[in-house]
């Protein structure tokens, strides 16, 4: 009978790296990204995204196109924070023909954007649950999320994609139930905010997943250009609103919500706090919306001085800009979106190196990356 | 004896922090009304669409099959991804000269980001946006629409 001896294979036994495949069908990608992780054993030692399953090539397409319709296309980008890609287009265009934007457009533009942020912080905050396990709090997020689409399936026409910017102004006036139905909402939702805490925020197995995981130092964070609720979870004063306030945020007062820690916890506490401080925003503006046009008068067919044009605003995800071209005609010559998920998404393999592999699910959704926003 | 205070400790907030989640969904449970599902197949007698839903375009006609379409093509020049197609003919109208006027408005819902552009761009407010949302068919074919009923006519005094 065959003896085995073990002494030599045990020294013979020596660690070996590994790949696996993460997405792009994985159900907490949230979308088609594919990561190829390295892995020893079950640490992280590299992560590499691959991109290009939704590239639908938008930067070229908006070179075929007029001004008016480029706006549109912002919206199939970063779809949680449609409204505010569609005011970045618009503030850029407006820039370029130096039109004068009625007060009311602005207050408007900037209730219908804090809307917008608290409808994809609730979306990512019910993902969030459901990524680490927990099917609960996407019901949950979604309800709150539910009352805001119907607002603006009401004033603008769609729940998601609403174009409801164009160069000069609105496409229309508000919905003469819009006010009504967004302190409903508020009302509503101050009471079920704090709910949110007390399924998730304070359980247990939550805070083990998320604490001291996935840490960004503020020096990495400001190299890698991460912005948003992430960035600012590492202590990067980074919010556009703030620092160059566009539309009506010069006229409201709120705080930029810091933190020092950098970890998954830090950055899920500083999107529940923006949702605070964006009913915060909302509360004040929402009975003082100025009388007046929606629109400013505009040419049919807009065409832009030779010259190059920068807008940038806060999205949910971060800084996003949008970089014009204009050689005199009706289209521009070259457009560049700096999409916030690009950048977030480049601190990946930093955050997650040296982490466990089931740590990874939380780290990327903390990002909050949204897909066809980094693909474009 | 630190380590078991710790342990005992760790089980009791575990346990505390599950109970006060299950708290809320108790609360629901014991408040039926508060839920707000629709449930949807069921309900599609009752579920009224807000006024600016964009469903698909739609070419208004009356009660004498006469619409408001001059066929201009500001709509087609507006749309971004040639989703609208009109084909024009020449008619002689009543005072024998020759008017142009449509012939077929086609239009590609399989194209269509319902981005309102064309609606706003018409200037005889001939097209609105529909309430309907259930467009899925078996054969791509089905999608491709032509608006104008046959027979019908442009409502007399739209130019």
């Amino acid at each position: 009978m065959e003896t085995l001896d073990h002494s030599e294979e045990i020294t013979a036994l020596e660690s070996q790296e590994y790949f696996i495949n993460m997405g792009p069908q994985h159900p907490s990608t949230h979308g088609v990204l594919r990561l190829v992780l390295t892995l020893d054993g079950e640490i992280i030692r590299k992560v590499e995204p691959h991109l290009g399953f939704i590239h639908r090539s938008i930067e070229k397409m908006c070179e075929k196109d007029a001004y008016t319709q480029i706006v549109h296309l912002t919206d199939r980008m970063d779809y949680l924070s449609c409204h505010m890609n569609n005011e970045a287009v618009c503030l850029a265009v407006e820039q370029g023909l130096e039109v004068e934007i009625p007060d009311r457009v602005k207050v408007i533009r900037t209730l219908i954007s804090e809307l917008t942020r608290i409808s994809s912080h609730t979306l990512w905050w019910g993902v969030m649950g459901m990524d680490l396990g927990a099917i609960t709090t996407f019901l949950y997020g979604f309800r709150d999320r539910e009352m805001i689409t119907d607002i603006f399936e009401e004033t603008c026409g769609a729940r998601l994609t609403m174009n409801y910017n164009v160069p000069g102004g609105l496409m229309d006036d508000i919905h003469p139930n819009f006010q009504n139905r967004v302190k409903a909402f508020l009302e509503h939702f101050k009471k079920k905010l704090p709910e949110y805490d007390k399924l998730l925020s304070n359980n247990v197995i939550f805070q083990e997943r998320t604490k001291g995981i996935g840490i960004l130092s503020k020096e990495d964070a400001i190299s890698y250009g991460v912005t948003g609720p992430a960035g600012r979870a590492s202590g990067f004063s980074c919010d556009v609103r703030k620092k160059h306030p566009y539309s009506a945020y010069d006229q409201v007062d709120f705080k930029e919500i810091l933190d020092e820690t950098g970890d998954c916890y830090a950055r899920y506490k500083v999107r529940i706090q923006e949702m605070w401080e964006s009913m915060n925003i909302i509360e004040q503006l929402i009975d003082n919306i100025p009388e007046g046009d929606f629109k400013a008068p505009t040419k049919a067919v807009i065409k832009l001085p030779k010259g190059e044009y920068y807008q940038r605003v806060e999205t949910a995800r971060g800084e996003f800009g949008v970089y014009i071209i204009s050689d005199g005609k009706k289209s521009p010559y070259r457009l560049k979106f700096r999409s916030p998920g690009f950048s977030n998404l480049s601190a990946l393999d930093h955050m997650a190196r040296g982490s466990k592999i089931a740590d990874m699910v939380a780290i990327m959704s903390t990002l909050d990356l949204v897909i066809p926003d980094i693909d474009r | 004896m630190m380590s078991i205070i710790k342990y005992f400790k760790d089980i009791y907030l575990g346990v505390k922090s599950l109970l006060t989640g299950m708290r809320v969904t108790g609360h629901y449970f014991t408040h039926p009304k508060e839920i707000i599902t629709q449930q949807y197949p069921e309900n599609r007698d009752v579920l009224e669409m807000f006024d600016r839903f964009r469903g698909e375009v739609v070419l208004l006609h009356d009660e004498n099959n006469e619409h408001r379409c001059t066929g201009c093509s500001a709509c087609e020049v507006a749309c971004p991804n040639g989703t609208i197609e009109i084909l024009s003919k020449w008619e002689i109208n009543e005072e024998g000269k020759r008017k142009k006027a449509i012939d077929q408005f086609v239009y590609h819902l399989q194209m269509c980001t319902f981005c309102n552009l064309c609606i706003k761009s018409c200037p005889t407010d001939a097209i609105v946006m529909g309430k309907d949302f259930e467009h899925a068919v078996f054969d791509r074919s089905e999608l491709t629409k032509i608006l104008n009923k046959p027979g019908s006519k442009l409502m007399p005094g739209i130019k």
